[in-house]
């Protein structure tokens, strides 16, 4: 079988896995010249389907428990299993009753415990919820390494790929574009994130603040590298950070550790996500032509079990196509 | 019927439109709170790119009333070019106006609020003044042009509920034929009945809905709250007593010994 899979990001790399891991010979196309600028390329690549209950269904928990051990298997090496601590500042403390009230898979834990997982934020936060079970991987990394995976499994990569030309007859063609598909219903949430390099702070775990007004994430990175995101704003503007949001941003990252204000700003990116407004993904499906769209801010916890029912789904009509064509 | 501005509305919760999990919960807890107008904050929802596109159209498809904010805005300045920008996007000359004075607080620059609301007055805007529960600013308020007050009753946010009754009372007292919104503080439904069985005309809330752990359900319950809350103000509720009453008499009753 000839798969097309247009989009280099998330969706489409992992769909692009699950098809050529099944036998079917896979191209990606992708309108970028190289995989950054994508909104998976801006993501915080936490795989955090307890935290994320918070705000999310049910379904993003069911869904995204898979991706844990998807990713491990696939690229051996690039989750880290630490889990995440949540903390709040003394007065907001109510944001961590509320979170706690709303998420399971955690253990309330005090100052000491704190100071334990995290030696630098010692006597910092008197309360933190501690989601053991969850992880984070390098999401650059990982779409790199996916990659040339793929390339070693045979699978073609056209970069550059206009609209001019005209794809060659495929037997499926996969659309994997997030908010530049053509998807009624699908809205754009842009956003934006910043990349500090802070030597003098050393995290092992992805961190959530929370903060009635601006919730933010610091997530570790190689070379004491840190993603601070990310704002949610409606609006599919793909235009530069704006001072107001990193002002937000960097406040937050502050308030976790104050080291952060001597941090070098190594990058301020932004990505629009795709999303429906149940804020949930859908496979489309119409003849040979399927879609993942609508992973929201959940791209790198969600796109593996997409992925993985959208192949199922290929394959058995294929399968149904074949028997009745033996009939 | 509550009326603002000239028009009629049956519903007596206004609800605003961000914080929600998920545009589509958005959309049933408006239904559920059967609201008629909800708000809607320019700086976040449309900034750049389709004009927020998709989640702009999804609010217009529910087919409720917009009133446009200027939340977030520090500054007179700020806070009108934001109204004269909402004007365009929304097709409204409706606009809550917030001028925020204190950024911990929330709480609204008094002196802003009056100079911003007598410029967008003047220049046609029918303007919903976000402000404290300060007697002299509402008359300075209505003397910008302005028809209708929005007090707060606790910080935006806060849950905290009606603080000061006595202030809220004494607006109603003072300000019988305006229409009066209590637009920030309240925290559960029986906040929103509180106020209203003050004489209050309508609550605005937004995070109450949002935020709480069912956004349609609780939408529902503040809905309901509110009804009460005005059906026991025009039934004329029971000023407290100092001492105890009977409610069945107590002379003439037989005696058994």
């Amino acid at each position: 079988m000839k798969a097309l899979v247009k989009g280099a990001g998330v969706a489409g790399l992992t769909l692009a896995f699950e098809l050529a891991s099944r036998g079917a010979d896979v191209t990606v196309i992708e309108k970028r010249h190289r995989l950054a600028g994508s909104a998976s390329w801006a993501a915080g690549g936490m795989l955090a389907p307890w935290c994320e209950r918070e705000s999310a269904e049910e379904a993003v928990v069911t869904l995204g428990r898979l991706a844990l051990d998807w990713w491990e298997t696939v690229l051996p090496g690039h989750v880290v299993r630490t889990g995440t601590l949540v903390v709040a500042p003394a007065r907001d403390t109510s944001e961590l009753d509320r979170f706690a009230r709303r998420t399971t898979g955690f253990t309330a834990i005090g100052e000491e415990a704190i100071a334990a997982l995290e030696p630098d934020l010692a006597g910092r936060f008197r309360r933190g919820l501690f989601f053991a079970n969850e992880a984070h991987l390098d999401p650059r990394r990982a779409l790199l390494a996916l990659k040339d995976r793929l390339v070693g499994m045979g699978v073609r990569f056209e970069f550059g790929y206009g609209a001019v030309r005209v794809p060659e007859t495929v037997d499926i063609e996969a659309d994997c574009t997030g908010v530049e598909a053509s998807v009624p219903g699908l809205r754009g949430v842009r956003g934006e994130m910043l990349l500090l390099h802070a030597p003098d702070v050393s995290l092992a775990r992805p961190v959530r603040l929370l903060h009635p007004r601006f919730p933010v994430y610091v997530v570790p990175r190689a070379d004491h590298l840190f993603m601070v995101g990310a704002t949610m704003i409606e609006s599919d503007a793909n235009e530069p950070v704006t001072a107001r949001s990193m002002m937000e941003l960097l406040g937050a990252a502050y308030a976790l550790h104050p080291a952060f204000g001597e941090a070098e700003i190594v990058e301020a990116g932004v990505g629009v996500r795709p999303a429906f407004a149940d804020n949930l993904p859908r496979i489309g499906r119409e003849a040979n032509r399927i879609s993942i769209n609508g992973l929201y801010r959940h791209g790198f916890l969600l796109a593996p079990a997409m992925a993985r029912q959208a192949a199922d789904m290929i394959f058995n009509s294929q399968r149904e196509l074949a028997d009745a064509a033996h009939h | 019927m509550l009326e603002l501005y000239g028009q009629t509305f049956s519903s007596r919760l206004l609800l605003g439109t961000a914080l929600y999990p998920s545009p589509a919960i958005m959309a049933d807890a408006i239904k559920a709170a059967r609201s008629e107008i909800v708000t809607v904050s320019l700086r976040r929802e449309t900034a750049g790119g389709k004009t927020g596109g998709q989640f702009w159209s999804l609010i217009q498809s529910i087919g409720v009333r917009v009133l446009p904010n200027t939340a977030g805005c520090h500054s007179v300045k700020e806070a009108v070019t934001t109204a004269q920008m909402a004007r365009e996007v929304f097709a409204t000359n409706w606009i809550k106006l917030e001028v925020i004075g204190n950024h911990d607080t929330l709480q609204p620059d008094v002196f802003g609020l009056v100079e911003a609301a007598r410029i967008l007055s003047e220049d046609g805007f029918e303007v919903f003044p976000y402000t404290t529960d300060d007697l002299v600013v509402a008359e300075r308020l209505l003397e910008a042009g302005c028809k209708l007050l929005m007090p707060w009753c606790a910080p935006i946010g806060s849950a905290r509920g009606p603080q000061n009754a006595d202030a809220l009372r004494s607006l109603r007292g003072h300000f019988p034929d305006v229409p009066l919104i209590v637009d920030a503080g309240i925290g559960r439904p029986s906040h929103a009945a509180a106020v209203m069985e003050l004489g209050y005309d309508a609550v605005l809330l937004n995070t109450a809905v949002a935020k709480s752990g069912d956004p349609v359900a609780m939408a529902g319950a503040f809905a309901k709250a509110v009804k009460a809350g005005r059906e026991a103000f025009l039934a004329g509720p029971l000023e407290p007593r100092d001492m105890a009453v009977p409610s069945t008499p107590v002379i003439g009753m037989a005696a058994f010994s």
